[in-house]
């Protein structure tokens, strides 16, 4: 099993160092002298420029400069912001939380809700609840998820009035951050109200943001169980005289899920790129909705470190998708 | 069997694959019903001008947020109603398919022939010509497509163009990745071997002798980034990042109506439908082509 980590975890040296090029690279590539392009419309005085340009470290070659870009990333400097001037990664970890939460709420509704829904439009194939789920599913999977959080913001905020248009709790509440989840934070604060007004102010959000995963969930589950109850040893289970229910829940659902694992894991990509739009419509102040304000005050700092970071964190989740894979499939793990 | 005896000509194998193919195709329901739709919208942007019934950029300063003809206030003049500046959002959104559907075309002409020939390349050659393409690609695929496309947007300008080319070099790995695989897989049959034999080089063994045999995960591949790259490329219109205003295209229309979505429902909900729309015929069709075009399935 180490053996297989190990392998697993050299074979991301690569993918890693491209990443850090790419990072590099964009600043680089920006038509036009960089510290210009970032001063914007306002200009930049002589100083201001000769600092930030010896702060970016252009008076030296470009493979310095990459050597040097690779040295203060290995000792956690990613730079500081141009518009706050604070580090770029203090930024990231304050914000990192909000989106942590909602990706996580969001993966859980699409977890829970689709892979039930895939596993009995498998099990009554054909019926109306297959056709009707897996007509949902395609929907869903064709969302412009914009345009799907500005519907449910018209009908629950507008119409009904039932929640909040945007932020992540009202201003009525203050308390520390424990654990940067508000869910929990308000929990633990006591206040009455608080834990309810999170989860208003949560609830569009994650919605939206499920909504993909969810789709493809739902119809990787149905087309993998469907696949394995074809397979030789659900019908010996059924010969051995199982019950369906075991049979469905012990031999079919434990192999159907290794895909789906998989595909779950696969998710974090969609949901990082979600929470751009996401973030942007509910104006949640996390790292999606970061970033796009960072493209638009060119504040490219941020925007190269950012992106540096969750291309980081997608790897990451999905190194721990591969080995979980590894984990319940042993077959993988010896090959 | 009496045609199996009789020489077949080429077109009538074709002729036959096809009829074969349209069989399985139109078994599909779900696939028949995306493709009238796809026709539809097609010859809506073909006849765009012909069918819209005011000029999409035309301002009627009478007319601001008319709501739509069945809705009270609404003008016999203004079927769906009109925008925060009085222009006609029927029109607007009929102009708004030839956007999608030039925006679906352009990157997957981009995005198909760059990844089939760097699959081709990596595929056919093998080594560490093979090693190096495929870690590029997996830098690609590393990035969050969307968030990839903004950056690269950023760095090259916002606009429709730029957007197009930023999509299309973000879905470039899929196809690569596709027909790398399809090519090792026919590399080693005897037609190959073959070919060979019979001196045929290697652009030959590579475009004419290998290629067409790959086309059917492609094919299916194209259909779907089609409809990512409409949803997309509205995605970045939306953030303001694509198309920018006054263009009538969906995601663009979709921001300048943000700030109406609690006045004015008619300005957001239906650009969205039209995505939506859109979007759901093209993966009705893509579902349709994999079943009809995917052999496993076939014999079950």
């Amino acid at each position: 099993m180490l053996r297989f980590i190990l392998k697993k975890l050299l074979y991301l040296v690569p993918t890693m160092i491209g990443i850090t090029l790419v990072a590099f690279g964009f600043i680089r590539l920006l038509p036009g002298d960089p510290v210009l392009l970032m001063a914007g419309e306002r200009g930049v005085s002589p100083e201001r420029y000769a600092q930030i340009a010896a702060q970016l470290g252009y008076d030296k070659p470009v493979w310095q400069q990459y050597l040097h870009y690779l040295g203060n990333l290995l000792q956690g400097d990613l730079g500081n912001s141009l518009v706050t001037k604070k580090p770029v990664l203090t930024e990231f970890l304050a914000l990192f939380p909000a989106t942590v939460e909602l990706a996580l709420v969001a993966i859980i509704i699409a977890t829970v809700i689709g892979v039930p829904v895939g596993v009995i439009a498998a099990i009554k194939r054909g019926s109306w609840f297959d056709q009707v789920s897996m007509t949902a599913a395609l929907v869903g999977f064709s969302m412009p998820i914009f345009w799907w959080g500005l519907l449910l913001i018209i009908l629950f905020s507008g119409v009904l009035g039932w929640t909040p248009v945007s932020g992540r709790i009202s201003l009525m509440y203050f308390f520390p951050q424990v654990t940067g989840f508000m869910l929990i934070d308000s929990l633990i604060s006591g206040q009455k109200g608080a834990f309810a007004s999170a989860l208003s102010h949560l609830i569009l959000p994650s919605i939206v943001l499920a909504t993909i995963p969810l789709a493809v969930i739902a119809r990787q589950t149905r087309s993998a169980m469907l696949e394995v109850m074809g397979e030789d040893y659900v019908r010996t289970a059924r010969a051995k005289g199982l019950s369906t229910r075991r049979v469905i829940g012990v031999h079919a659902l434990r192999n159907a899920m290794i895909p789906v694992i998989t595909t779950i894991g696969l998710q974090v990509g969609v949901l990082m790129a979600g929470a751009i739009l996401t973030e942007t419509i509910f104006s949640w102040p996390g790292i999606g909705k970061w970033m796009i304000d960072s493209i638009s005050r060119r504040d490219y700092p941020v925007v190269q470190s950012g992106l540096l970071l969750i291309a980081a964190i997608v790897m990451i989740v999905n190194l721990i998708v591969d080995l979980t894979y590894g984990l319940i499939n042993p077959r993988i793990r010896h090959k | 069997m009496t045609d199996t005896t009789v020489k077949i000509s080429d077109a009538a194998i074709r002729r036959r694959m096809l009829r074969e193919f349209w069989f399985y195709f139109s078994q599909n329901r779900g696939a028949v019903i995306g493709l009238v739709v796809f026709v539809l919208l097609v010859l809506t942007a073909i006849f765009a001008s012909l069918i819209a019934p005011h000029d999409p950029t035309q301002q009627y300063r009478d007319a601001l947020l008319v709501p739509p003809i069945w809705q009270e206030g609404g003008r016999a003049g203004f079927l769906l109603g009109t925008d925060a500046v009085g222009r006609d959002m029927l029109s607007r959104l009929i102009h708004g398919a030839q956007y999608s559907l030039f925006i679906g075309i352009v990157v997957v002409a981009i995005a198909l022939t760059g990844g089939i020939i760097i699959g081709l390349v990596a595929g056919f050659f093998g080594g560490w010509v093979d090693t190096v393409i495929m870690r590029v690609m997996d830098v690609v695929l590393a990035f969050p497509s969307l968030l990839l496309a903004l950056v690269l947007v950023a760095v090259l300008g916002p606009g429709l163009t730029n957007a197009m080319i930023a999509i299309a070099i973000v879905y470039q790995p899929h196809f690569a990745r596709l027909t790398r695989a399809a090519v090792m897989g026919e590399k080693a049959r005897e037609y190959v071997t073959a070919a060979k034999v019979a001196g045929a080089g290697n652009l030959r063994l590579m475009f004419k002798t290998i290629l067409p045999n790959c086309l059917a995960p492609l094919i299916v591949q194209a259909t779907l980034s089609f409809s990512s790259a409409v949803l997309d490329s509205a995605a970045l219109g939306f953030l303001g990042m694509g198309a920018q205003p006054p263009a009538s295209e969906w995601g663009t229309m979709l921001a300048e109506a943000r700030e109406f979505i609690l006045r004015a429902w008619w300005v957001v909900t239906f650009p969205g439908l039209a995505i939506l729309v859109s979007v759901l015929a093209i993966n009705l069709m893509g579902d349709g082509l994999r079943d009809a075009l995917d052999p496993k399935l076939k014999r079950s």
